[in-house]
């Protein structure tokens, strides 16, 4: 009975907070004053058409190297705590896929990884980018673990890919310091025609390395805990 | 806003009210994660709506993609598990 009453208080609160929220939202008349400064320079600045994809490549590219840090500890450490009392040898076989699964994985995944691919190259031009791109990556992968559970994917190559990019990333980062123009600044590479995709300096670069990063960190995760037998 | 978004943005929200609900009651867990699924893919719309396509697209590459896959695989191994 508490129980319950403690829930209904709980979600009264909530509902009167989002009520209030709700009745008390004006719409800005204008953009505020970084909303307008990103609209205004981003193109003269970096020449990326896509204002996100500059704003978390380049503005805010220390966020991003943290958020890409964050998500490599947690790769780490699911691989440390999954992969500890695996290969218990390949046990008993799973169950079968069924064939619509079979034969609609084999037709998909070339096509799920290519739109990975195509999403984080393309970030600095179209909605999407690396850790979209590397999300999409990874469910190709699932798909090929769910069609068949025993398929066994080399962790070396998915460890180099994830560490050559990671490392070039920083590299990128740490020439714009050398180069005086600041740490992950774009400005490396010349910034091109808008809307090109050799444009932008070294975003798409920089992007298509977070986007492989990302997918090999979620595969990683996903092929570890299909290789866990149950203990 | 327009009218004609706001009356759609009203009808995603009563879904995904909806299918969360679902979510939430069903005893049969493949319907609950199909549905919880679901709750992400509308809110992915939602997020197309309110004119944020970036967010939209993280929202059903992890969400409703990536979620909804690890779900059913983790599913599917506590099943073959629970068989011996």
């Amino acid at each position: 009975m508490i129980k319950r009453f403690t829930v209904l208080l709980l979600l009264s609160g909530l509902a009167a907070i989002f009520v209030s929220l709700a009745l008390g939202y004006v719409p800005d008349a204008s953009l505020n004053q970084s909303a307008l400064y990103y609209a205004e320079n981003t193109v003269s600045d970096t020449g990326a058409a896509n204002i996100v994809t500059a704003i978390i490549v380049t503005y805010r590219g220390l966020d991003t190297l943290g958020e890409v840090t964050v998500l490599f500890l947690t790769a780490a450490i699911v691989g440390l705590v999954l992969t500890r009392g695996a290969k218990a040898g390949k046990g008993k076989p799973m169950m079968a896929s069924g064939e619509l699964l079979t034969t609609g994985a084999g037709l998909l995944v070339p096509l799920i990884l290519l739109m990975g691919t195509y999403v984080f190259v393309n970030g600095h031009l179209t909605p999407g980018g690396g850790f979209q791109g590397g999300a999409i990556l990874a469910s190709g992968i699932m798909l090929v673990l769910l069609t068949d559970p025993m398929k066994e994917f080399s962790h070396r190559l998915i460890s180099v890919i994830e560490s050559v990019s990671g490392l070039t990333f920083i590299t990128i980062g740490g020439l714009g310091i050398l180069m005086g123009a600041g740490f992950l600044d774009n400005s490396l590479l010349p910034k091109g025609t808008l809307g090109e995709l050799f444009s932008a300096g070294t975003i798409p670069l920089v992007y298509s390395l977070i986007g492989l990063k990302v997918g090999a960190e979620f595969s990683s995760m996903l092929v570890s805990l299909s290789e866990t037998e149950g203990s | 806003m327009s009218n004609l978004l706001l009356g759609m943005s009203i009808v995603l929200v009563i879904a995904m009210f909806v299918t969360a609900l679902v979510a939430i009651s069903q005893r049969r867990l493949s319907i609950a994660i199909l549905a919880a699924g679901l709750v992400s893919l509308i809110a992915s719309v939602m997020f197309l709506l309110l004119a944020a396509p970036d967010v939209a697209m993280t929202e059903a590459a992890i969400g409703s993609g990536l979620t909804t896959f690890l779900f059913f695989f983790v599913l599917g191994r506590v099943r073959g598990e629970s068989d011996d």
